[in-house]
C-alpha cells in the first residue's frame, strides 16, 4: 500500500474513534449541567406533576447509559432522532443549516484564504517597510476587536451612516444566490476581519523564513524580481505550516462563529446548537457536536496530508 | 388619557363606534365637542389601506419553537399563532371583551354555568367550518395533562362542557364572575378537531393563513381572504423575523428592513426616538419586576424583616436607572391602574431609611448578610437593580448582599428553590387571576410560600361577586395584605417598548394586554 494511502486510513480510522469519545464526551457534559429538558421547557411554570409527565414522554426517566447507548445505535443506522423541544427531525433541521453555515463559512474563506496569502506575500516581500507595517497593524487590529464589537461597529457603518447592507442576515430557500450574497455581506466582512491576520502573519513568517535559504540567494543572484522569487521558489516550501494555519480558521469558520451568527440572526447551526443547549435537548447537541468535530478532524486530516504531500522529504520517506 | 384616545379614534376608524358615541365618550374624558368632532372626521376618513409586506422583527424566539399554541412561551410565537390564529374571546385595549369566535356570552345568575354563542360561517384556513364542538375539543385538551398546555390552570376549573348547534356551555367547579377574560389567554387559540390530530398543524381561522414556519428563523403568512373580520388582516403578507440581539433588531428597524420591532432597551429609548424615521411606542402594562422572600424560611420568616427590606428601596430611582424612565414604582402587591377594579387610594410605600432601620432592629437579625440572588436574565436590568437595592439598604444599615447566579438553570436552581431572589411576572388580564395564580394558599406557583387564610376567604368571596362596589373593597382588602404581610418586593412595573416606523404604519395602539398591541400588531396594522 502506498504509504500516503496507508496514513489517510489510519488517520480516519483515529478520526472516527475520537467521534466516539467525543460523542461520549458531550453526553456527559450536557448530563453534568444543572437542570433537564423537561425543566428547561417548562422553566418558571414547572410543578412537579407537569416534570414527571414531560420526562415520561421524552424518555427521560430512563437511566443515562441507557439512553446514551440507544441514541448511539440510532447514529449508527443513520438515525439522529427527533428533537426533545419540538419533535423536529433533526437530520432535517440540522441539512438546511449546515447548508448556511458552510455557505457563509465559504464566502468567507473565497475572500480571506486569497487575501491573506497575497497579503502576507506582500509584506513579506517589504518585510520591515511601510507596507509590511500598515498591513500588520490593520490586521492586528481587525483580529484584537472582540467579534461582537466588530459586527456592532460593521452594523452602525454599513446599515446606518452609509445604508448600504441590511443588518439581518436571515437567508431562505428560494432566495437567489445575489440575495444571499447580499444578506451575507456583513457577517461575511467580520469573519473576514477576524480571521485575516493569523493567516497572514503566517504566511509572512514562512515565507520570510525561506528567505534566508542559500537557494534564495541563487534566484536573487540570477535576476529574478522579489516577487517572482517569493511566489515561485519561496513559498512552495513555506506551505506546510500555512496550511495548517489554513485548515485552523476554516474549521474555525464552520464552528466558531455562534456569537457572529447570533448578532446578524444567520439561522445556521451555531445558534440552532446554543438554543438546544439552552435547553438540554440533548440529542441535537450530540448531533451538532459530531459534525462539528467531524469538520476539525476532517480538516486537520486534509492539512496533515497536504503538507506531507506537499514536502518532499515527507512524500519518499527513507 | 391619550392610549385611551388612540383606542378610540381606532375603534371609530374601524367603523366599531358611532360619531355620537366617540364624541360622548371623548368629551367626558375633557376633550371639547369641536375637537372631538374634528378627531372623529379625521379617524373616520384615515381608512387603513390594504397590500403590500409588513415585516416585524422580534426578540424572544428560539430553534425550539412550535406551532402547537398550548406550549407557545416566547413572543415570536406568540405573535406568530395571534397571526393564523383566532380565539373565542380577547382583550381590547381598554380592557373589555373583544368577541371573536364567540360572538356573545351569558352566564347564569350563580357566575358558574356560562354560555357562548358561536359565530356562524367561520372557516379554518383548510376550508373547514369552525364548530362548537370544536372550541370545546380545544378546551379539552388544554385541559389534558399531556398536552403542557400554559393554559391548564385556567382551564382545569372547568368541569363541564357541552356543544349544541351555535351554543357551547361551561360549567365551573365554582363561581367565577371572571371567565370570559380568563379564556382570553393566548394559549387558547380554536383549532379544528382541538387540535387533536396534530397539535403543530398551524391550522386556524385568523387572519392570516400560515405559509412557512421555520422554527427560531421566521414566519410567512398570507392573508386569509375568507376572514370574517375586515378590521384585521390588511397587509397581503406578513413576515415575522426572529431578531434576538438587541443591536441588530434596533438596525434592522432604523434601516427599514423590518417596519415594527418590540422591546426597546430602555437605555437607548431616548436616543431612538430621535432617529429619523422611527417612533418609540410605550403602553403601561400588567408586567412587574419583583424581589421575592419566601415567607416561610429563615430570615424572611420575620414580618418586621419584610417590611425592613420593602422600606428600604428606593422605587423611583429604580424606574429612573434601571428602566429608563419607562415604567411606574410598585407598591408591594401585583396589581395597578392597568386592571378593573384597582383601588387608587392605597397609600404608596416610599424610601424611609429611619423606618426600615427602626424595623430592621426591631426583627431582632443577628446582622448576618442577608442573601439576594439575582441574574442577568432574572429580568432586564436585574443586576443593576439588585445593586441598586443593596445600596439603598445598606444606607438605612441593612447587611443586603448579592449574589450573581448564571442565567443558565435560573428558574430550575434559583427561583422558587432559594428564599430570597429577583424573578418577574407578565400581568394577568384580571386581579383574580393574578392573585389566583401567585399568592393562593394552594397556589402551584406561589413563588412567596404566602398562607393567608384571610386572603384565601376574601379571593373566593370576591370572585363569585357581582356587585363591583363590593368586589373592589375585597379586592383592597387583600392588596392590603399582601402590601403590608406578603413576601413580595414589587418595586416597579414594566412597560412595554416598541418601535415602528411611524411614516410607514398606521394603525398602531398603545394596548396594555401584551406586546406588540396584544400580539396583533402585524394584523391590525397597515402600510401607509
Amino acid at each position: 500500500m502506498h504509504p500516503i494511502l496507508k496514513l489517510l486510513v489510519q488517520r480516519i480510522a483515529l478520526g472516527l474513534l475520537l467521534l466516539l469519545a467525543v460523542s461520549a464526551v458531550i453526553f456527559l457534559g450536557v448530563e453534568a449541567l444543572p437542570g433537564d429538558t423537561a425543566q428547561a421547557i417548562l422553566g418558571q411554570s414547572a410543578t412537579p406533576q407537569a416534570l414527571e409527565n414531560l420526562r415520561a414522554q421524552m424518555g427521560l426517566d430512563q437511566p443515562a447509559l441507557t439512553r446514551y447507548f440507544s441514541w448511539l445505535g440510532g447514529v449508527m443506522t443513520g438515525d439522529l432522532g427527533k428533537a426533545l423541544t419540538n419533535g423536529v427531525d433533526i437530520a432535517q433541521a440540522i441539512g438546511q443549516r449546515l447548508g448556511n453555515t458552510l455557505f457563509l463559512a465559504g464566502c468567507a474563506a473565497a475572500i480571506a484564504v486569497p487575501l491573506a496569502l497575497i497579503l502576507g506575500a506582500v509584506a513579506a516581500r517589504y518585510a520591515g517597510r511601510w507596507p509590511d507595517k500598515v498591513i500588520s497593524a490593520v490586521t492586528l487590529t481587525t483580529i484584537s476587536l472582540p467579534e461582537f464589537v466588530a459586527a456592532y461597529f460593521v452594523i452602525y457603518l454599513l446599515t446606518i451612516v452609509f445604508p448600504v447592507f441590511q443588518p439581518v442576515a436571515i437567508v431562505f430557500p428560494g432566495m437567489s444566490f445575489w440575495a444571499k450574497l447580499q444578506a451575507v455581506a456583513l457577517p461575511v466582512i467580520v469573519l473576514v476581519m477576524v480571521v485575516l491576520a493569523h493567516m497572514m502573519r503566517m504566511t509572512r513568517a514562512a515565507i520570510l523564513n525561506v528567505m534566508q535559504s542559500a537557494y534564495i540567494e541563487t534566484a536573487e543572484l540570477k535576476g529574478l524580481s522579489p516577487m517572482t522569487i517569493i511566489w515561485k521558489h519561496a513559498f512552495p516550501n513555506a506551505i506546510a505550516p500555512v496550511i495548517s494555519v489554513v485548515a485552523i480558521n476554516l474549521a474555525y469558520l464552520v464552528v466558531g462563529v455562534v456569537v457572529v451568527e447570533v448578532v446578524f440572526s444567520y439561522n445556521a447551526l451555531g445558534q440552532y446548537l446554543v438554543d438546544h443547549v439552552t435547553k438540554r435537548d440533548l440529542p441535537v447537541v450530540q448531533a451538532v457536536g459530531l459534525i462539528f468535530a467531524t469538520v476539525y478532524i476532517g480538516l486537520n486530516i486534509i492539512a496533515d496530508v497536504t503538507a506531507i504531500i506537499a514536502n518532499p522529504r515527507l512524500r519518499h520517506p527513507k | 388619557m391619550s392610549e385611551k384616545l388612540d383606542w378610540m379614534v381606532a375603534r371609530a376608524r374601524a367603523g366599531k363606534m358611532s360619531r355620537r358615541e366617540f364624541i360622548g365618550r371623548t368629551t367626558a374624558m375633557g376633550v371639547s365637542a369641536a375637537l372631538a368632532s374634528a378627531l372623529f372626521t379625521k379617524a373616520a376618513m384615515a381608512e387603513p389601506k390594504k397590500g403590500g409586506t409588513i415585516r416585524v422583527g422580534l426578540a424572544g424566539g428560539e430553534s425550539t419553537n412550535t406551532l402547537d399554541p398550548a406550549l407557545a412561551a416566547s413572543v415570536v410565537p406568540q405573535v406568530g399563532n395571534a397571526q393564523w390564529g383566532e380565539q373565542l374571546v380577547d382583550m381590547n385595549p381598554d380592557g373589555t371583551i373583544d368577541f371573536r369566535i364567540g360572538e356573545e356570552v351569558s352566564s347564569s345568575p350563580d357566575s358558574k354555568v356560562w354560555t357562548f354563542k358561536i359565530r356562524q360561517g367561520v372557516t379554518f384556513s383548510d376550508g373547514k367550518p369552525v364548530t362548537a364542538e370544536d372550541v370545546m375539543a380545544t378546551f379539552k385538551r388544554h385541559t389534558d395533562e399531556n398536552a403542557q398546555s400554559g393554559a391548564l390552570g385556567i382551564v382545569k376549573g372547568i368541569t363541564d362542557m357541552k356543544a349544541e348547534g351555535d351554543k357551547l356551555t361551561l360549567t365551573l367547579d365554582a363561581p367565577s364572575a371572571d371567565l370570559p377574560y380568563l379564556l382570553t389567554d393566548y394559549h387558547l387559540i380554536i383549532q379544528p378537531g382541538g387540535g387533536y390530530d396534530n397539535p403543530n398543524a398551524g391550522i386556524g381561522a385568523g387572519p392570516y393563513i400560515l405559509e412557512t414556519f421555520e422554527p427560531g428563523v421566521r414566519y410567512v403568512l398570507q392573508k386569509n381572504p375568507n376572514h370574517w373580520d375586515p378590521n384585521m388582516g390588511h397587509a397581503d403578507t406578513v413576515e415575522i423575523l426572529s431578531i434576538n440581539d438587541n443591536t441588530a433588531r434596533t438596525a434592522a428597524l432604523q434601516s427599514g428592513q423590518v417596519h415594527m420591532m418590540n422591546r426597546i432597551d430602555p437605555k437607548i429609548a431616548q436616543l431612538l426616538a430621535g432617529a429619523p424615521g422611527v417612533e418609540v411606542r410605550r403602553a403601561v402594562g400588567r408586567g412587574h419586576y419583583v424581589f421575592i422572600m419566601h415567607v416561610d424560611k429563615a430570615p424572611f420568616d420575620n414580618n418586621d424583616l419584610r417590611t425592613a427590606l420593602k422600606l428600604a428601596v428606593k422605587r423611583d430611582e429604580m424606574v429612573e436607572k434601571v428602566l429608563g424612565g419607562l415604567g411606574s414604582v410598585g407598591n408591594d402587591f401585583p396589581i395597578n391602574a392597568a386592571y378593573p377594579l384597582f383601588d387608587d387610594t392605597i397609600p404608596q410605600r416610599t424610601y424611609d431609611a429611619a423606618a426600615a432601620k427602626a424595623a430592621y432592629d426591631k426583627s431582632g437579625h443577628d446582622g448576618s448578610p442577608i442573601i439576594l440572588r439575582t441574574a442577568p436574565g432574572a429580568f432586564p436590568g436585574a443586576v443593576d437593580a439588585a445593586n441598586l437595592f443593596a445600596a439603598s439598604a445598606k444606607e438605612a444599615g441593612i447587611p443586603l448582599q448579592i449574589q450573581l447566579e448564571p442565567d443558565d438553570g435560573y428558574w430550575t436552581n434559583v427561583w422558587n428553590v432559594q428564599p430570597f431572589c429577583a424573578s418577574y411576572w407578565g400581568g394577568r388580564p384580571t386581579q383574580d387571576q393574578m392573585y389566583s395564580t401567585a399568592y393562593l394558599s394552594t397556589a402551584e406557583w406561589n413563588d412567596t410560600k404566602f398562607k393567608n387564610a384571610k386572603f384565601d376567604e376574601l379571593l373566593m368571596k370576591a370572585r363569585a361577586e357581582l356587585d363591583d362596589t363590593k368586589r373592589k373593597a375585597d379586592y383592597s382588602e387583600m392588596a392590603y395584605i399582601v402590601r403590608d404581610e406578603g413576601g413580595l418586593i414589587l418595586p416597579m412595573f414594566n412597560e412595554f417598548v416598541a418601535g415602528i416606523r411611524a411614516a410607514e404604519i398606521g394603525g398602531w395602539i398603545d394596548d396594555p394586554n401584551a406586546e406588540m398591541m396584544n400580539y396583533r400588531a402585524p394584523s391590525k396594522c397597515w402600510l401607509v
